[in-house]
């Protein structure tokens, strides 16, 4: 035992004050960092969610006007996109957790990791900056040519998500690396939990798709600061290959979204039901392969837009097979818990919950990857209702699963059970009843993006409205759950959930670099016998 | 059958007013009631195992089961089978919603911030209400005048985007006689959610009627001022006093004032000046109360109105004084 360890180090007092933090190369710190810059991005695209419910509550125009609404809808899914859910798991578990599970001292480029957080925290500071010129109201897409047109901040948000994007590309490359150079001795391919797995499916997405979206967003700002004519009709472009630019980035960018909270919940099924996986290697492959077939889907978010019949009906038929190792997934996780010693402990109570959510958003996105029935629901509520299942209910009930999970590791500090099953109550209740009714709106007829509503769409939105609000209370009292966890919770074991995988086997919180001696790895990483 | 017709009744879906939706309908009350099936089983299974093997002691010891080759054959392969299934259905359906008869009877239709303009080959004109006789295939051919845009009507399951610079197309076959909503469902800013049609289907009789006439005919150029002014200009200009938060110049008192403009220059409003104005918006910017300029945001209405429309609108225009 090294003498640091003794005297109760660990990476929290290694060093002391702001400024060893962010200058901090340790990538548990830069976790915590991109921890806390998360979840206050995600308070305010929450506080936004409300306000847009709040105004639909009834028809007319309730508490703002139609341009304040515009870009009410932009700034919540801006930053909802590209600065909490893009970032959220492997920016923030990712960063803390997989050189851990791999046995590594750190990330294999240090400086680099600290430079995508500063990549992020620029690229939010741009964005904020349109706000000195009256917002932006292009909706997340920033679809042409009215985003070429409007009269406002857009330019800034879209350099903003350009420079953000560095962010992701850099913790992509980062992982990558770390994955294949860093394991520890016996640390096979195979031996690696499924979160490195999801983490480095979605690490190679984000390498080659994310410099997609950064050349779409430059060609944009040449054409509104220059006048170039790339997607403007009338200076000679195409608006369509806007969109084709666009989601050729941000259909892989969907599953960046939820690889990585597939991969939480795949520890947290194992570890709360004490048992070895389902079907290893058929999780690991359908990550890969989702991400590979991911490259090739970009279409079916352009079913009505005047693209060829014939690529239509390629796209939907390519979009259905990326249903089949999701299904995979699905299955194995629901055969892990055969036979299993489960524990009905807050993170896996938020694993349970994303699984009912994902299957309800998995089988609606067959329904959308159906061409003939596409066209019907495009660009309705049903959509809206589908993404929100799949991305609040997949991918940040695997973040607070994980959270709360992890939190005792993070900080050696437990979070009070029995408030932490009240925010799961709340998130999961309000959840589904702001988001059921939405399909129901949408197979109605209901647009998406409409800033008022015809009275026949009234009854459901009410009850949408307050179901967002219950979800809003939950968040709430979860961010005091875990501030008050932080500092006063008691204190945690090395490993209170009796999990298997390499961070429970060092301190919590862990010393500064992981582990006292590097691990030497015999076995897989779910061997409960 | 009571359980098909509750399932039926329970889709939420608009009123079929096609063939077509007939069709999707049965496709998509399928897939509701194989969802249905699929969700039961996933999270009826988890439910039952989460119950059935909850954690006696801490010393529980648990199956060691790492994989089941045919078992995961069976549910990679199961779904793969529905799914191709499921493809062809809609697929076939596609096919049909985008393959117009070559007898259709074709509308253009035009898109522009905030309403939907159709043009009869005829001549005859229509803004925000599109009539069509029943049991005759209307083909559209879609376009637009600013930015993006997309025709959707709920009752026929049909959307197509309008996209300036390029036609797109849409047809459709309505059996039944009655009023269907159209909306527009891609997003083209401020009063996107405003941007509304309607379709109404009639008979072929109507329809000749309806073409034949003139909406004016009877009407005092005033009468035909205020009909346009409530189709095209009241999205932006008011008849009220100008607000600090209005997007466009208020039309109260406008006629024979000195307006003042964006490069300096001025003018006295009149005829010429109301027409060029319609026709050509960007020619002079006017300025705002507070001295600035408004944003050039109108799009020209040169070739969608006429000449007795002009002069409607112009008449309706020396009405407004206070």
């Amino acid at each position: 035992m090294s003498a640091s360890h003794a005297e109760g180090k660990n990476y929290l007092n290694w060093e002391k004050g702001l400024w060893s933090w962010l200058t901090t190369f340790d990538h548990k710190r830069i976790g915590i960092l991109y921890m806390i810059t998360v979840m206050v991005f995600f308070a305010v695209g929450g506080t936004f969610a409300m306000l847009i419910r709040t105004e639909l509550f009834s028809a007319g125009p309730n508490i703002m006007d139609a341009n304040q609404y515009n870009q009410s809808m932009t700034f919540h899914g801006a930053i909802m996109v590209f600065m909490v859910i893009i970032p959220g798991i492997p920016a923030f578990l990712g960063n803390f957790f997989l050189p851990m599970h791999l046995g590594a001292k750190d990330v294999a480029f240090p400086r680099i990791n600290l430079i995508s957080w500063y990549c992020l925290i620029v690229g939010a500071a741009i964005t904020l900056v349109s706000l000195i010129y009256n917002g932006a109201d292009t909706g997340w897409t920033f679809y042409t040519p009215y985003s070429i047109e409007t009269d406002n901040g857009t330019s800034w948000v879209v350099f903003g998500a350009f420079v953000m994007g560095f962010s992701s590309i850099l913790t992509g490359l980062n992982f990558i690396v770390t994955t294949h150079k860093l394991r520890a001795p016996g640390m096979t391919f195979f031996n690696m939990p499924l979160f490195v797995w999801a983490l480095y499916s979605t690490a190679v997405l984000q390498v080659l798709a994310t410099p997609v979206l950064g050349i779409t967003l430059l060609l944009l700002l040449a054409e509104r600061t220059m006048g170039v004519g790339i997607f403007d009709p009338a200076l000679g472009g195409d608006p369509v290959l806007f969109q084709h630019f666009f989601w050729f980035y941000s259909h892989p960018a969907v599953y960046i979204m939820i690889l990585p909270a597939m991969g939480v919940v795949s520890e947290l099924i194992t570890a709360f039901s004490r048992k070895v996986i389902f079907g290893y290697k058929a999780i690991a492959f359908s990550s890969v392969g989702i991400a590979v077939v991911s490259f090739f889907v970009w279409g079916h978010h352009m079913f009505t837009s005047g693209q060829s019949e014939a690529a239509g009906i390629l796209f939907s038929f390519i979009t259905m097979l990326v249903g089949v190792p999701t299904a995979i997934k699905t299955f194995n996780w629901v055969a892990t818990l055969y036979k299993g010693s489960i524990r009905f402990d807050s993170p896996l109570l938020f694993a349970l919950g994303f699984l009912f959510l994902f299957t309800i958003g998995g089988v609606t996105g067959i329904m959308l990857a159906t061409i003939g029935l596409n066209i019907h629901f495009h660009d309705t509520y049903f959509v809206v209702a589908h993404f929100h299942y799949v991305m609040v209910g997949g991918t940040l009930m695997a973040i607070m699963g994980g959270i709360y999970y992890w939190l005792p590791k993070m900080f050696g500090r437990m979070y009070n059970e029995f408030w932490a099953r009240i925010t799961f109550v709340l998130i999961f209740i309000g959840f589904n009843v702001t988001f059921f009714p939405q399909f129901i709106l949408g197979a109605m007829g209901m647009p998406r993006r409409y800033f008022d509503y015809l009275p026949a769409f009234e009854s459901l939105n009410k009850i949408s409205t307050f179901g967002a609000w219950t979800i809003g209370v939950g968040f709430v009292i979860a961010l005091f759950v875990i501030v008050i966890a932080i500092f006063k919770g008691e204190k945690a074991s090395d490993n209170p959930w009796g999990a298997k995988t390499l961070e429970w086997t060092t301190a919590s919180p862990p010393p500064h670099e992981n582990f006292l001696e590097t691990p030497v790895v015999t076995g897989g990483p779910y061997e409960f016998r | 059958m009571f359980w098909l017709n509750k399932a039926h009744a329970s889709t939420f879906m608009p009123p079929q007013g096609t063939e077509i939706a007939t069709q999707y309908d049965s496709l998509y009350e399928f897939i509701v009631i194989a969802s249905l099936i699929s969700c039961v089983l996933v999270i009826g299974g988890l439910a039952m195992f989460v119950l059935k093997y909850k954690r006696k002691s801490e010393t529980d010891k648990t199956a060691y089961i790492t994989h089941d080759t045919r078992l995961e054959f069976a549910w990679s392969f199961i779904p793969f089978v529905i799914f191709l299934v499921v493809f062809g259905w809609g697929t076939y359906i596609y096919v049909q919603m985008r393959k117009a008869p070559d007898n259709a009877f074709e509308v253009h239709t035009f898109g522009q911030k905030w309403n939907w303009d159709f043009v009869y080959k005829s001549g005859k004109k229509s803004s925000g209400l599109m009539v069509v006789p029943v049991n005759t295939p209307i083909k559209l051919i879609i376009s637009s005048r600013d930015v993006l845009h997309s025709f959707y009507v709920p009752a026929f399951r049909i959307k197509q985007d309008a996209v300036p610079g390029r036609y797109t197309k849409l047809w459709f076959e309505a059996n039944k006689v009655g009023d269907y909503q159209v909306f527009c469902t891609e997003y083209c800013g401020k009063d996107h959610s405003n941007m509304l049609a309607k379709i109404k289907v009639v008979t072929n009789e109507e329809f000749e009627e309806w073409l034949q006439n003139n909406p004016y005919k009877g009407l005092a150029a005033t009468e035909i001022g205020a009909q346009v002014y409530a189709a095209k200009c009241v999205a932006c200009h008011q008849k009220s006093a100008e607000q600090a938060s209005s997007i466009a110049p208020s039309f109260l008192n406008l006629f024979g004032k000195t307006r003042q403009f964006a490069d300096g220059s001025s003018t006295t409003a009149d005829e010429n000046y109301i027409r060029e104005s319609i026709l050509n918006p960007n020619a002079k910017v006017a300025k705002r109360i507070s001295g600035e300029a408004f944003s050039p945001i109108m799009p020209a209405f040169a070739g969608q109105l006429s000449d007795e429309e002009l002069m409607g609108i112009i008449e309706f225009l020396k009405t407004l004084k206070e």
